[in-house]
């Protein structure tokens, strides 16, 4: 490392302050200009933040975005979650792979590319989808493939060559992607036409604790997944001590599956800016986070332009709407690629600049969140349905929806069907409603609630999709008859392997003898005994994991031993001879026989 | 809120503080909770999940779970037996634990959790994991093979150390260990004295010149389960172990 | 005369420390022997089975086709079977090359070892070798096994009160001081 390549690293950081609270800021930028965070880099950001290397190396080894050895100047992340390879992700690696002469995971020797493979990457209604240079590709061929290829050969910039640009704010200037939205249904909470300032302007007329009562009226819970009532957790924030307060939006999005909240920052940025301000407003924070996933890097450029806009308008940062002390402001921060910062706590720590680990609780965020003040973590619908609720009244929200479940929700729907794309329907539709809607009725399971939740076969499409039946932050994946449930089960399985943080013994170890044991019956090598461990470890994991991840990532088997056993059954062929069905000697044997050069002339079965 | 409270713990009664955490208040009443991340001095971690209880009917680590009136804690049962056998036979195939020639062995919390639960043999596939060791400190060997991920030495060296030693990388089941410096443990300003040395339950730290230097027997477990030390201070004589 | 149940033992990739164990139950021999009959074992020399088994003592685990070969021999003639040791249920010392490419054990040992002296500079390939497995394999990878004696070697009193309670038929339960993983 260079002196000159010192000095920008130390001028990114004081660009920071030299706070190294905001690590990952500063590690994206100086990714972003060396291609990676080398281990000279990492001393060097140490002393500019005041603190220690192996800090910054956490931070770079948590997030799969970071790097430290050099990346190529092209990244290529090619989604290979479970929707994309159903639609011919397998076809489109491989045409990657002979074009660039190398495999997924490498990097050119020229340094041109690398080609990784990345998890749902929000784009399941559009598949296959990659991020190439933190632009969306979607509807993926092999021929698309060749020719991005080309364009990336011939040294010029993939999207000078793209012409297609998707609808709505998608073809704005400061997104340009060819992203399509699919709003299938709108409906009166999120994708209605929306005044800025509607809200605001109404939550500023009343006191905040008002407004706390207003949204707890309404019943409104958490449309992030856990359903957690939002008045109450903006009572609880609002209650607590603490020099100030904090209003973070959850834009992490990363359950497989789901892909409503992309939609809603392309379309409804001013409604959910709006929902933010009005729940920074009750709860007294002065400050609120956008925390943006790093696959959705595409829409940072408008977000900020947005924000910009708000803030001439007055709807942002000192005396909002000319009341005095009204003072509130918000920022973006990234994300660098881990589904665990979808969790509050985790989310708070990334915000941090830190690892992605979830903190113990108790203390919850409403008493101690981010930097140790009372904090308010919302998923970005529940945020737009607050500033409706705010405008339109608790009244006409309750009305909608069920007892429990009140209001709308965002389904984005994927996978077997012919209308994949976002759908708001009222809480307690049927799967079968469901189904007859995105044109699926041939499916043979469905998954509501993303790998996380529950995988049912049509003996119970007649269940409600709402907190207290078939739970979803949004995401549901339709299977027809012809898929392989367990190979779907065992990618989820891949995929929480993958992303659990590491924090706890359960989670860690757990995921990945799930994922193995679970590979091992449907290669043919399982036996009976099998079904019965891999039910009692799913359940040690579920109860003793720290946070929501370990506590449902045993899920797509548990429920699959419960809806498909019969998948599981038909693969245990082992006879009850007392031998290991998993243990195979010609393959334990056959790179002995190449290295020493002569076959085994005693294998036998 | 201060002051003295009641709890139930597997049918007793016992007396904690508000401001405890149940781990605390167990050991100070004598019950013993099994724990491997957990040690007196450091803050609470949470990541090994031995000490899980049932609080009230849900799973929580006593560790980090502050105490409250009313709490009916169940620790001794068979249910959570099994959960912990799973656990600790999930630490024992995440690395590569060699009893046989451990400079631990006999010391080893981990070992001794284990022997406790009467473990014979763990009921996960042994991972066989590629880990490395570190010789270079002249004074501090670590072996990451026994490593357990548990953290202490993190904390030690932060809170009681005013050092920075060690830290984790990676992610997920590639979680590991790592020094504060650029290569290995030689370039960090680890001493051999330091806290964060004794604070490793198993033999990934050690000490050099130190090992076998008690003849077995006379080690820390070989006659006497873990947790006895925690059990002896017990107010009342009629419990069961 | 009923015949006394049989018990077979053998050595995998172990180094005959837990057969040395066996033995130090000293004249508690002299019991067992009014128990059961020693059929294959090293202790008897007897090579084959000729007769089934109730309980077969594995050391060692499995490092080439040989042990794969006896220990499956073992699973059929025996009807239950016992790791007796540390290296029969996680491999032991020998595994630790396990984490050693297997190109690089095998040319260690015979071709680039600092005290090898191979002028053919050629592995072995004869057939009379059994083959390398690609990695060692505890006994339960490969076959099932009934019991697991940690230790090493486990003691002649963990070994001794496993063995009088599978022979009086009653549960293993075995005290604090006899388990032990060293």
């Amino acid at each position: 490392m260079t002196e000159k390549q010192a000095e920008q690293i130390r001028k990114i950081c004081q660009d920071y302050g030299g706070d190294k609270h905001r690590m990952m800021d500063i590690v994206r930028e100086v990714h972003a200009q060396f291609g990676c965070v080398s281990r000279p880099a990492m001393g060097w950001i140490a002393e500019a933040t005041s603190t220690h290397r192996v800090e910054v190396e956490s931070v770079v080894s948590f997030y799969a975005f970071f790097s430290e050895k050099p990346q190529g100047r092209n990244v290529i992340r090619l989604c290979n979650d479970v929707i994309d390879r159903m639609f011919g992700a397998d076809r489109v690696a491989q045409a990657f792979e002979e074009a660039f002469g190398i495999r997924v995971g490498e990097t050119t020797p020229d340094g041109l590319v690398t080609l990784q493979y990345t998890p749902c990457i929000g784009m399941c209604d559009q598949p296959p989808a990659a991020i190439i240079n933190d632009q969306i590709v979607t509807w993926l061929s092999t021929d698309a493939a060749r020719h991005i290829a080309e364009v990336i050969k011939s040294g010029k910039k993939v999207f000078e060559a793209w012409q297609s640009v998707g609808d709505g704010n998608n073809a704005h200037p400061l997104v340009h992607a060819m992203v399509h939205n699919n709003i299938r249904k709108r409906g009166p909470v999120i994708f209605d036409a929306f005044t800025s300032g509607a809200a605001l302007s109404k939550a500023v007329a009343v006191s905040p604790v008002e407004i706390i009562k207003v949204i707890k009226a309404s019943r409104l819970r958490g449309r992030g997944g856990a359903g957690f009532p939002t008045g109450m957790k903006w009572e609880f924030t609002r209650g607590a001590p603490g020099a100030q307060k904090y209003i973070i939006c959850n834009a992490d999005e990363g359950e497989p599956g789901t892909f409503k909240d992309r939609a809603i920052l392309t379309e409804m940025p001013d409604l959910l800016f709006e929902g933010m301000t009005v729940g920074g407003y009750a709860i007294g924070a002065k400050e609120g986070i956008l925390y943006l996933r790093g696959e959705y890097t595409y829409l940072l450029n408008y977000l900020e332009d947005v924000l910009a806009k708000r803030r001439q308008a007055n709807l942002l940062g000192q005396g909002i709407l000319g009341v005095p002390n009204f003072d509130f402001d918000i920022r973006i921060q990234m994300g660098a690629g881990a589904y665990i910062c979808g969790e509050e706590t985790a989310l708070i720590s990334s915000c941090e600049g830190t690892r992605g680990d979830p903190k113990n609780r108790p203390p919850f965020p409403a008493q101690q969140g981010y930097l140790g003040f009372p904090t308010a973590v919302n998923n970005v619908e529940t945020l737009c349905a607050a500033a409706r609720i705010v405008d339109k009244g608790s009244t006409w929200f309750a009305a909608q929806g069920s007892a429990g479940s009140s209001g709308a929700k965002l389904l984005s729907i994927s996978g077997d069907c012919k209308a994949p794309g976002i759908y708001e329907l009222p809480f307690g539709i049927s799967v079968n409603e469901m189904l007859a809607m995105v044109g699926g009725e041939d499916a043979a399971a469905v998954l509501v609630g993303g790998p996380s939740g529950q995988i049912i076969s049509r003996a119970e499409f007649q269940r409600t999709i709402c907190y207290d039946d078939l739970g979803t932050g949004g995401a549901v994946m339709v299977f027809g008859a012809h898929r392989d449930i367990l190979a779907i089960a065992a990618e989820f399985m891949a995929f929480f392997e993958e992303e659990s943080c590491g924090y706890c013994t359960t989670c860690r170890v757990g995921n990945t003898i799930l994922k193995n044991r679970l590979q091992r019956i449907i290669d043919g090598k399982g036996q009976m005994g099998d079904l019965a461990y891999l039910e009692h470890t799913a359940h040690t994991i579920k109860a003793l994991s720290r946070c929501g991840l370990g506590q449902t990532s045993p899920n797509p088997i548990l429920s699959t031993l419960k809806n498909f056993r019969d998948e599981y059954e038909k693969r245990i062929t082992a006879k009850d001879d007392g031998m290991q069905p998993a243990f195979d000697i010609a393959q334990a044997l056959s790179k002995t026989e190449e290295i020493v050069g002569r076959k085994s002339t005693h294998r036998q079965a | 809120m201060s002051g003295k409270i009641t709890l139930i713990i597997d049918g007793q009664e016992i007396e904690a503080e508000i401001g405890q955490t149940i781990l605390d208040a167990a050991d100070a009443a004598g019950v013993y909770i099994p724990r491997l991340c957990a040690m007196k001095g450091l803050s609470p971690h949470g990541s090994c999940r031995v000490c899980t209880v049932h609080v009230n009917g849900r799973p929580q680590a006593a560790c980090t779970q502050p105490v409250a009136p009313g709490m009916s804690i169940e620790n001794e049962t068979p249910e959570l037996k099994a959960h912990r056998v799973s656990v600790i036979d999930m630490l024992f195939v995440e690395g590569n634990h060699y009893c046989m020639f451990c400079e631990k062995s006999g010391n080893c919390e981990l070992q001794a959790v284990a022997y406790r639960l009467g473990i014979l043999a763990p009921q996960h596939d042994y991972m066989f994991p590629c880990r490395g060791v570190d010789a270079s400190h002249p004074e501090v060997f670590i072996d990451g093979n026994r490593c357990i991920l548990c953290g202490r030495c993190v904390r030690a060296s932060q809170e009681l150390d005013n050092k920075n030693v060690f830290q984790f990388v990676g992610r997920g089941i590639h979680k590991r260990l790592t020094f504060n410096a650029p290569n290995n443990l030689s370039q960090t300003d680890l001493a051999g004295i330091d806290k964060a040395v004794d604070s490793c339950p198993v033999g990934a730290i050690l000490r050099k010149g130190t090992a076998f230097s008690v003849p077995i027997g006379q080690r820390l477990y070989d006659n006497e389960p873990i947790g006895s030390e925690i059990e002896s201070g017990r107010r009342t004589n009629d419990r069961q172990v | 005369m009923m015949s006394k149940p049989k018990i077979a033992t053998t050595s995998l990739a172990g180094c005959f420390g837990c057969h040395m164990s066996v033995l130090d139950i000293d004249d508690r021999i002299l019991q067992l022997v009014d128990l059961i009959e020693f059929h294959k074992s090293p202790i008897n020399d007897i090579k084959t089975f000729s007769a089934p088994c109730l309980v077969g003592l594995i050391e060692g685990g499995c490092c080439n086709e040989e042990n794969v070969h006896v220990l499956k021999d073992f699973r059929k003639n025996c009807q239950i079977l016992i790791s007796c040791g540390d290296c029969a249920i996680m491999g032991g010392i020998p595994a630790m090359r396990n984490n050693v490419p297997l190109k690089e054990c095998l040319e260690e040992a015979y071709l680039n070892g600092v005290t090898v002296h191979n002028p053919s500079k050629k592995i072995p390939a004869d057939p009379d070798l059994p083959l390398l497995l690609d990695r060692v394999y505890p006994c339960h990878e490969v076959v099932k096994i009934d019991y697991h004696l940690p230790g090493c070697p486990p003691s002649a009193d963990t070994i001794w009160e496993a063995l009088v309670a599978l022979l009086t038929d009653k549960p293993l339960e075995l005290p604090y001081s006899l388990i032990k993983y060293d």
